[in-house]
């Protein structure tokens, strides 16, 4: 599969953004995962020919990096549960292992029918909301295995699934590319904000507590 | 003590991330003040408010932007600091979701500070919510004059640029960050020199927190004596409290430094209700944890480092009487073990060493002479490793030995998922035939 004219145009948009061409290197290599479902050969040389790097370099940067697939394609859908200690100890364990089940996959791999990888993933910021899972890196805070038999149902049946905090799921090549910096149109229009980030406002509010005000000094 | 909502303020208004939304609530007059100020006296002004790095190291801020050498004819950068991926950390995230606006806006003031025209927000790769909203917003601003050239006439050009990494907690510290920013392995280098004298392509770099960046129009706005009204004279100011685990109410709470964490305990709604709270830590893994007899700690970076532990993050995490600490700590070697970028011998064999012999602890079969033998090897990594994380793999073990030995022992011979159902520390526990079918 050769990569369009349109890609390499974002490549050069990304490169753009830099005093120095190279510093686009790891955003790059989300778009060009995107595009092709995980780093080819083709890839590499592509950044190389970009950036006037060796595909050697080009490759030492990519193999250092978790988020990146050098070896096989991705799943349509990717599914990162929490184990680090504060989501895994609080259910994220039970999740992953009934996901597991469930889509006869152990850790990093893709499903038989190509729709879903599992994998277990570290802290991702959110333990505020834990146990936490990710479908495509999309938050889906505070979940329990019964939560995520529904969302793979409905992930399965071609359902719309949306985020606790963020947007519908689009399939994860669709949030590589978003992580690679291009422009997915959703930056405003996802409802990102939830009760939990609010608490202690609304505590606050409620018991009529405020920063000092400033006329004061 | 009171919560003082400062960054957390409007995030209940719909539009609290955009320009429009920023401005109604009093946003984006804070540069019109600091872009008629001297770039010196910006800086003056975050050193007298004595605000400190809330990345992890309470390093002073202003202290930091005045070691880049002025009117040296190089270009200076600001690079923000947006990786966090420390266990336990989730502050900078919410924030860059709920109030980019002001990070910007933080951003544009540090900059004419530190005459830099062009920032970067570096961002970990996993997060799609937080990388689409900050482009979103850093477009938002650009129509509004905010960022390019010539900001609102001051002659001050900046370009700002949102980038992501690639999942590689190493990248959240200073130098790797930069190594990553120029497209390489995200390696630690050595300092010195140190990046505000040659960071970024070799020129005068500052690195801050995200948190500590949208702190900094609050000050210049508000003054240095409303920001000392918060806080203790050693940690003044305002604090984003993320308080996660064991609690009846987890979430985010916005308080000066100094409350205590039985303050903020009350405020989470307290430990979830049948249990007792078993330790905790003050901020991320990499920090030892405490106990029920510190709760009344005022949490400022010297009083808890007085109580033998270390703010961090300032982002806590509580266990209840169910957890094993045996297994909590495993949790987090692992993790430290998966994340080592292997430049340095002692951190790269020594989180394999103590997570082998945690992970047997684990399984009932620890061997006894691993229970001392673990202190001594973690001394053996404590500061001799090229970076913190090297550190922060060293840091669970003793005290957790010292304050829960019999756990220790006792996983000799048990299994901790024996001794402590695992089903019993969730939150959300399982159907029973869910778990059992799960486990096999
Ligand atoms: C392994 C490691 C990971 C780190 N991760 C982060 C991080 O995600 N975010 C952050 O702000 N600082 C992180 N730091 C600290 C940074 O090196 C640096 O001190 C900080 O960004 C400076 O900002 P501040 O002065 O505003 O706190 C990390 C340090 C280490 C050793
Ligand atoms: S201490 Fe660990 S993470 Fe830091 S440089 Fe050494 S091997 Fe890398
Ligand atoms: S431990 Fe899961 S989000 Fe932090």
């Amino acid at each position: 599969m050769a990569i369009s004219e349109q890609v390499r145009a974002e490549c050069r948009q990304l490169m753009d953004r830099y005093p120095q061409d190279r510093s686009a290197l790891v955003p790059m290599l989300h778009l060009l995962q995107s595009e092709q479902g995980m780093v080819t050969a083709e890839g590499l040389e592509l950044c190389a020919e970009l950036l006037d790097l060796s595909t050697a370099e080009v490759r030492a940067v990519a193999t250092f990096y978790t988020m990146y697939r050098l070896r096989s394609q991705g799943g349509e859908h990717h599914i990162g549960v929490c184990v680090n200690t504060a989501c895994g100890l609080l259910g994220g364990d039970a999740i992953f292992d009934a996901l597991s089940k469930r889509l006869s996959v152990s850790n990093g791999e893709v499903t038989a029918d190509g729709r879903f990888t599992l994998e277990r993933i570290e802290c991702q910021a959110a333990c505020t909301h834990s146990p936490v899972v990710t479908v495509d890196w999309e938050y889906f805070d505070q979940m329990d295995i019964d939560k995520m038999m529904d969302v793979i149902d409905k992930l399965e049946a071609g359902e719309e699934v949306v985020a606790t905090r963020g947007p519908a799921v689009r399939g994860w090549r669709a949030a590589e590319k978003t992580i690679a910096g291009i422009d997915d149109g959703l930056g405003y229009k996802s409802d990102a904000i939830d009760s939990l980030m609010l608490a202690g406002l609304n505590q606050a509010k409620e018991r009529g507590e405020t920063a000092p005000d400033p006329k004061d000094f | 003590m009171a919560l003082t909502p400062v960054i957390t303020a409007h995030w209940d208004e719909p539009d609290c991330f955009t320009v429009d939304g920023y401005k109604k609530v009093g946003g984006y007059r804070a540069i019109k003040k600091a872009l008629k100020m001297d770039p010196d006296d910006v800086i003056n002004i975050i050193k007298d408010s004595g605000l400190r790095g809330r990345g992890g190291a309470g390093f002073p801020t202003g202290m930091k932007w005045s070691f880049v050498p002025q009117n040296d004819g190089h270009p200076h950068y600001l690079t923000v600091n947006g990786d966090e991926s420390e266990p336990g950390a989730c502050k900078d995230i919410p924030i860059m979701m709920a109030n980019p606006q002001a990070l910007i806006e933080g951003i544009i003031i540090t900059c004419w500070a530190i005459r830099a025209e062009h920032a970067f927000v570096y961002i970990r790769g996993e997060v799609p919510e937080p990388i689409r909203r900050m482009h979103a917003a850093v477009a938002d601003a650009e129509a509004h004059g905010f960022l390019g050239e010539n900001i609102l006439g001051s002659g001050m050009n900046l370009k700002l640029t949102v980038t992501s990494g690639a999942g590689a907690y190493i990248c959240g510290e200073e130098t790797a960050l930069l190594d990553s920013l120029e497209g390489r392995r995200g390696q630690p280098r050595l300092k010195p020199p140190f990046p505000a004298v040659a960071g970024l392509y070799s020129a005068p770099t500052v690195i801050n927190n995200v948190e500590t960046i949208t702190s900094v129009p609050y000050i210049i706005e508000n003054g240095v004596s409303w920001y000392r009204s918060m806080g203790t004279d050693k940690s003044p100011g305002f604090k984003v409290w993320a308080v996660s685990g064991h609690v009846n109410r987890p979430g985010i709470y916005e308080a000066p430094l100094g409350i205590t964490m039985g303050e903020l305990l009350d405020y989470a709604g307290g430990i979830r209700d049948g249990h007792e709270l078993k330790f905790w830590l003050p901020g991320g893994s990499s920090v030892p944890l405490l106990l029920q007899d510190h709760l009344d700690t005022p949490m400022t970076y010297e009083d808890i480092a007085a109580a033998g532990s270390m703010l961090g993050t300032g982002t806590p995490m509580l266990f209840d009487d169910t957890t094993s600490v045996v297994k909590a700590i495993t949790r987090w070697l692992e993790f430290y073990k998966h994340e080592s970028c292997g430049k340095c011998t002692p951190c790269r064999e020594g989180t394999a060493w103590i997570t082998g012999s945690l992970e047997r602890f684990q399984e009932g079969v620890g061997r006894s002479e691993d229970i001392e033998g673990l202190v001594e090897l973690s001394n053996h990594i404590l500061g001799r490793s090229f970076c913190a994380l090297g550190d922060a793999a060293a840091t669970p073990y003793e005290p957790a030995l010292k304050a829960f030995r019999s756990e220790f022992e006792a996983a000799r011979h048990q299994p901790v998922d024996e001794a402590f159902p695992p089903a019993a520390t969730m939150i959300i526990p399982p159907e029973t035939a869910n778990l059992a079918g799960a486990a096999t």
